[in-house]
């Protein structure tokens, strides 16, 4: 210890980590709380007394000093865990208390901190006297803890302490000052743009021409961007002081940054004079820097050694390293977290090649940071879970490769020649795969809350998340083709006109209510939803979804695959895809896939089991029953037995039932293979980049109208359509007619949706993205044969459709997620998130009829 | 919901008197209320020579379904279930035989005061039954009814006659005719069998249904050749109450979503009651090769993936040297099952220490799978559609990584052994795929290739010279010692 004992007046600054475990140390009565109090915010200390309290009600009772130890260990773990500055209010005089502090800090990766107070034992003991509470305490404790404190003080630092600020004498704890130091790793304030390059390896020629690539002129760019390097600068490649040059004067310059890599540090090591291994190219780099001049060598040695182990920057969205970085140990401070910065992580196996196997660290990440690393040699750059690496093999021949952010954009040079041999060969693929690129039960089980940009927070509850796991997993397509699950949608307000349940004028009048002016009728199809992934080859589906083989999908709203033979599901396809390259969608759309939102018909051809043991059935018991009925009460009647109400019950029964099995025949006909098999697409999803989610309807169909005119299959059938101003009566009136006109002729009723597709109301909420308005003998096959009898309707009436709007809004919201999580290129299981949410809403308790 | 009762007469003993037997009046339509809606009693032909009673019970299907509804949102437990669109208004249903029971209590009683010996004596009667519901089609009902002396025409309804091709319907036209049978003894025979041929989905408690079915049952049921069948479908209705409570709604609100039935989806084990302790040899050899198996390994911490009802966990709790057995399975209803089995609830600390049932997905990765020493997968694989195993295969062999891993699946070359298995059917409903020998092989090399294990084949059952075993097991171990020498090598 060297601290000067510093005159009263000016005081001591101390620096103190803004993320740290910080110690008080000091006798009872030193004064630590009081110390506390005065420098620290209330909520970031924790007093052992005030533990104590905790678990026996009495500050001074020593017997609860264990348990209120574990309470205190316990409540500054999770302060740690989450990232907040705790001070530890305790003697800890004694090795034993601090090293298990140390312990804690060291778990929780950040910098331990001891601050003691050395106060003479005289004026600890006077001070005690001055408390009630204390005052009985024996004069022999204070001097036991003085002895200890004093045999501690030359150890602190050995036993772990990462800063150590002594306070001696009662004045310099009174006038000492805390200041808040930032830590190193923290660059956040730091918004670029950047351009992250990925390890060199003593490629200076492919360096020079990156940075060319890039728009830097010797070093600088003239739009102000700074070069982020991830580190392994050296060894193995034919000019490792070329590059340290170069970078060195960037970073110096202040146009660069650079992290070690475990290259560097290893060299860095060697120039220190430890024993080190010369292999893995370390002995190119000692031969090439041989020429170079003391100083030079001296300028690397003390650069290598201030490198910070990883940077997080640009408000907390980015983490440059090495080796990749689990989330928690982002912006964190311990040997741990510089070792996983430098070598990644292991599972402790070798592959055949005798290099250790890394651990996938990556598939496991879920962080919102984007990761930027190196280390790994790969073929090609791609991005995992929001993680990417950058080493793209230059010095073996590969390439160099830079990333530049916040565009996320690629910029590569390839290496001028194979310059050394790799130990094992370039792994075919990114770390994770294609089939190995894994979704974890943890970004899906239990109560969940999905955040959306477009409706907040929606929660899913446990008991409808294992509901929808249980579907997801066995019945759904492979999660990779499944970027959206379509909403459920409320039908209109019940309508009171006589004989009817649903009627379009509430549909047009609740939209008027909300604000939207104009809105599309859209008729509704007859078939089952679908959602179709179209895309424009199998290459395409591999690169962009990842799966080998199809080339797209076809599934229900519940994510079920409509066939179960792949050949009918591609048949169709190509038959969609076919068409989309005929009306050249495209290139208008710049992309090479589609998301369409579809209805596929006939439903028989997926309901064709619920059709049979539920609707023909009704159809067939109905039909059997009526003749023998009617002829029986016939009879009676004619035998002069007054059954007449009964008998004219009975045949308005026989009628309904006879309109009732027209009603469904109407949704099934026999296909063969694909023939009688129809698609109406009425929304174009998503396409490459972008989610078309709030194309208004009127351009969404007339790209769709171009689908159908140009497909020469008769597979795709176009969607009807009417515009109604909902403030206009005339208007208004013409879309009744049209419904009445649709269902009259046995249609199924039709969609209302707000031509501005996503709308939100006066007050900020989304309104209804569709309100479904449903033909009278349509409404049959689900309210029963009899429901248009006067009091069958008159209950039915009855009905609550609050739940299911708020469903069908939750469910839009997660679905606009997906279509945006989807467009910006982001991880799969977040895209999956949302869907699964979709699924899990769609097990909540609702109205079945609605 | 309508039958009708003939009989025919002679002057001396006319047939008018259906009328004193049924106590309704032949000259009048009378209506009574029910439960599930009206019921009348007409007589559309009267006189001496034929008589005919009518019973019409007019079902309210909309009450059926809005019984007990919370608001908008499905309702009370069964209301899921519930459907407007119902053949309960149509169909002669265990609501009809309900009616019956209420309308005609005296006559099935054979009680008749004003005609005590007609009561008494057999008479000629034609029951028919125009929309009877028939789970076990006309074969079934000729075998419960023609017993009881009843000569029985039965005729299919087809489903849709504008479909030919969808075949017949569950429906059949029944006409009984029997002179030896007493009224009583008629309506006795409908009150029961009507509900057991119905394929019932609506239930009603009734504590003392077995009461019932005895008392209705007297004189013809203990010497019935199907009375297992009448009695074990008789009182499904009961065992019904009891899966109802099982059912799990959110799946059927999934189901509906989609145009399906919840049958289709929570499929995964079979019902309750339908399955009880008689495990086939089959299950029991494969049980017994996979703890052997087990034991071989030295694994002490074992998963049981895909768990199904935990017979396979049970029997690896009465061995100590398994210090850890974990159950999962994807199926909630599956690990209700398996936990009832296990008695989890009432097992002793220690022993309950020793095991845990929760629910997991092989479509995911799970960090609480890792660690262990072994993990069977038995009959699991051929559950899942194929596109969906390098998920299965990562989710087990690269992210759990258990030292052992035992897969069992159906040999499908073995299929032709099965005496009851039609040609190129496979074994269970739910199978996406058997393979080959040759293909499991295949699978399960290339499988540890990928992941470090090295991999054997155990035959399961007799192995058949021509066709091999019935059930193929792989054993993989993590090539432990290969990786050893390399990273010495290193």
């Amino acid at each position: 210890m060297s601290e000067n004992t510093t005159g009263a007046t000016e005081g001591r600054v101390l620096p103190v980590t803004d993320l740290s475990l910080v110690v008080l140390v000091g006798a009872s009565g030193s004064g630590k709380s009081t110390f506390a109090r005065r420098h620290f915010k209330p909520t970031e200390v924790i007093s052992s007394d005030f533990c104590r309290g905790l678990v026996c009600d009495d500050e001074n009772d020593q017997s609860a000093t264990r348990d209120a130890f574990d309470v205190l260990h316990y409540i500054a773990g999770k302060r740690l865990a989450a990232g907040r500055r705790t001070v530890v209010d305790a003697t800890n005089v004694q090795q034993d208390a601090r090293k298990q502090l140390i312990q804690l800090a060291k778990q929780y990766d950040v910098l331990p901190i001891a601050i003691v107070l050395d106060v003479p034992e005289q004026v600890c003991a006077e001070r005690n006297a001055g408390r009630s509470d204390r005052a009985d305490m024996p004069r022999r404790v204070i001097q036991r803890h003085t002895r200890e404190l004093r045999r501690s003080l030359r150890h602190l630092e050995r036993e772990g302490f990462r800063k150590v600020h002594v306070l001696r004498g009662v004045e310099d704890v009174e006038n000492a000052t805390v200041v808040t130091e930032k830590r190193f790793n923290d660059l956040t304030h730091l918004t670029g743009p950047f351009d992250i390059v990925g390890d060199i390896h003593g490629c200076a020629l492919e360096l020079e021409s990156l940075l060319g690539k890039l728009g830097y002129v010797d070093g600088v760019h003239p739009d102000g961007r700074t070069a982020v390097f991830v580190g392994d600068l050296v060894d193995r490649g034919p000019n490792s002081p070329g590059v340290l040059r170069r970078v060195m004067s960037m970073v110096k310059s202040g146009n660069a940054l650079c992290v070690p890599g475990n290259h560097e540090n290893k060299y860095g090591r060697y120039l220190k004079g430890r024993g080190v291994q010369h292999t893995h190219g370390l002995a190119e780099t000692i031969e090439q820097m041989e020429g170079e001049s003391e100083e030079f060598l001296t300028e690397v040695r003390q650069f290598i050694d201030g490198l910070v182990s990883h940077y997080v920057l640009d408000g907390g969205r980015l983490v440059v390293c090495h080796a990749g970085l689990p989330e928690k140990y982002h912006g964190r401070t311990s040997g741990r977290v510089r070792s996983h910065a430098l070598y990644g992580d292991t599972t402790g196996e070798t592959d055949e090649f005798g290099l250790p196997v890394r651990y996938p660290w990556a598939e496991d990440y879920r962080g919102r940071a984007a990761v930027v690393y190196g280390h790994t040699p790969v073929p090609e750059a791609t991005w995992l879970n929001n993680t990417i690496c950058l080493d793209t093999g230059a010095v073996f021949g590969g390439k160099l490769t830079a990333l530049r952010w916040p565009e996320r954009e690629l910029v590569d040079v390839p290496a001028e020649q194979v310059w050394y041999e790799p130990a094992r060969p370039l792994r075919t693929e990114a770390p994770g795969g294609h089939d190995g690129r894994p979704l974890d039960l943890g970004d899906v089980q239990g109560r969940r809350v999905v955040e959306t940009r477009h409706s907040g927070r929606v929660s899913v509850r446990e008991e409808n998340a294992a509901a929808a796991l249980e579907v997801m997993s066995r019945f759904a397509v492979d999660p990779r083709l499944l970027p959206y699950l379509p909403p459920t949608m409320a039908p209109t307000a019940t309508s009171h006109i006589e004989g009817y349940l649903e009627h379009p004028a509430e549909a047009f009048a609740q939209y008027a209510a909300d604000g939207v002016e104009r809105v599309v009728c859209e008729e509704k199809h007859m078939g089952s939803r679908a959602v179709a992934l179209v895309c424009r080859d199998a290459d395409v589906a591999r690169k962009r979804f990842g799966v080998d083989g199809p080339t797209g999908s076809l599934y229900t709203r519940t994510g079920r695959p409509f066939f179960d033979d792949e050949s009918v599901t591609e048949a169709i396809l190509d038959r969609v895809r076919a068409a989309v390259t005929e009306a050249g969608l495209w290139e208008d759309l710049e992309t090479d896939w589609l998301l369409l939102d579809a209805e596929l018909m006939p439903w028989s051809l997926k309901a064709q089991g619920l059709l049979r043991s539920q609707y023909a059935a009704v159809g067939a018991a109905s039909g059997a029953v009526f003749p023998g009925a009617l002829a029986a009460l016939e009879g009676a009647a004619a035998r002069g037995v007054d059954v007449s109400d009964l008998l004219s019950r009975q045949r308005e029964r026989a009628a309904d039932a006879a309109s009732f099995t027209e009603a469904y025949r109407r949704y099934c006909w026999t296909t063969d293979g694909l023939d009688g098999v129809r698609l109406a697409p009425f929304q174009v999803l998503a396409v490459q980049g972008r989610s078309l989610a709030a194309l208004p309807h009127d351009e969404q169909l007339a790209l769709l109208d171009r689908l159908v005119e140009h497909d020469g299959t008769g597979l795709l059938q176009t969607t009807r359509r009417l515009y109604v101003d909902t403030g206009d009566p005339e208007s208004v009136r013409a879309g009744v007619d049209w419904w009445l006109e649709m269902t009259g002729r046995g249609g199924e009723g039709m969609v209302v949706k707000p031509l501005g597709a996503v709308v939100r109301s006066g007050e900020g909420r989304l309104v209804q993205p569709g309100i479904k308005c449903r033909g009278r003998e349509y409404l049959r096959i689900i309210y029963g044969p009899e429901y248009t009898r006067p009091d069958n309707l008159a209950r039915l009436r009855q009905r609550f459709l609050n739940h299911k709007r708020s469903l069908a809004i939750r469910e839009y919201a997660l679905g606009l997620e997906a279509l945006d999580r989807l467009a910006e290129g982001e991880p799969l299981w977040r895209v999956h998130e949302a869907v699964f949410g979709v699924l899990a809403l769609e097990s909540e308790p609702v109205d079945p009829r609605l | 919901m309508f039958l009708t009762i003939t009989t025919t007469g002679t002057p001396e003993r006319p047939a008018t008197d259906l009328g004193f037997l049924l106590h309704k009046h032949p000259e009048k339509s009378q209506a009574f209320s029910t439960s599930y809606g009206k019921a009348h009693v007409l007589y559309p032909e009267a006189d001496a020579e034929r008589c005919t009673a009518a019973l019409l019970l007019e079902v309210d299907a909309v009450a059926l379904v809005r019984r007990g509804k919370g608001k908008g949102r499905g309702g009370a437990p069964d209301a899921a279930l519930a459907q407007y669109v119902n053949d309960r208004p149509y169909a002669a249903s265990s609501l009809l035989a309900v009616a019956l029971s209420s309308v005609f209590s005296s006559a099935m009683r054979g009680v008749c005061n004003a005609r005590p010996e007609r009561a008494a004596e057999p008479l000629p009667l034609r029951v028919e039954v125009p929309a009877l519901p028939a789970r076990g089609g006309p074969e079934l009902v000729r075998r419960l009814f023609e017993p009881l002396g009843w000569a029985v025409t039965v005729e299919p309804v087809p489903l849709d006659v504008a479909f030919p091709e969808w075949g017949d319907s569950r429906y059949v036209r029944l006409v009984l005719e029997s002179e030896s049978r007493t009224l009583a003894e008629a309506l006795r025979h409908l009150y029961v069998l009507l509900p057991v041929l119905d394929d019932a989905k609506h239930y009603w408690v009734a504590p003392d249904e077995v009461d019932k079915l005895l008392r209705a049952g007297e004189g013809w049921l203990p010497g019935h050749p199907e009375q297992k069948v009448i009695t074990s479908r008789y009182l499904s209705r009961r065992w019904s109450l009891t899966r109802q409570a099982m059912e799990r709604l959110e799946l059927v609100r999934l189901a509906e979503a989609d145009d399906s039935e919840v049958e289709d989806i929570d499929n995964a084990v079979e019902a309750e009651g339908e399955t009880e302790e008689k495990p086939t040899p089959l299950a029991v050899q494969r049980r017994d090769t996979i703890i052997a198996a087990l034991k071989a390994s030295g694994a002490a911490r074992v998963l049981d993936l895909g768990c199904g009802q935990g017979q396979l966990v049970q029997a690896l709790l009465k061995d100590p040297a398994f210090t850890e057995i974990v159950g999962v399975d994807v199926s909630m209803r599956a690990l209700t099952i398996a936990g009832r089995r296990l008695k989890l609830d009432r097992m002793g600390e220690r022993q309950a220490s020793r095991v845990k049932l929760f629910q997991s997905s092989l479509a995911y990765t799970d960090k609480r799978l890792a660690g262990y020493d072994a993990a069977v997968l038995s009959e699991v694989i051929e559950h899942l559609d194929l596109p969906r195993l390098p998920a299965l295969e990562y989710a087990v062999f690269g992210s759990a990584r258990p030292r052992t891993v035992l897969v069992t699946t159906p040999n499908v070359e073995y299929n032709v052994r099965w005496e009851s298995l039609p040609a190129g059917h496979v074994r269970h409903g739910d199978h996406r795929f058997e393979w080959t020998r040759e293909e499991f092989r295949a699978w399960a090399r290339a499988v540890a290739e990928r992941h470090g294990y090295d991999v054997e084949f155990v035959p399961v059952g007799l192995d058949d010279p021509e066709v091999g075993p019935p059930t193929q097991m792989a054993v993989f171990e993590m090539g432990r010692t290969e990786n050893v020498k390399e990273a010495k090598a290193a």
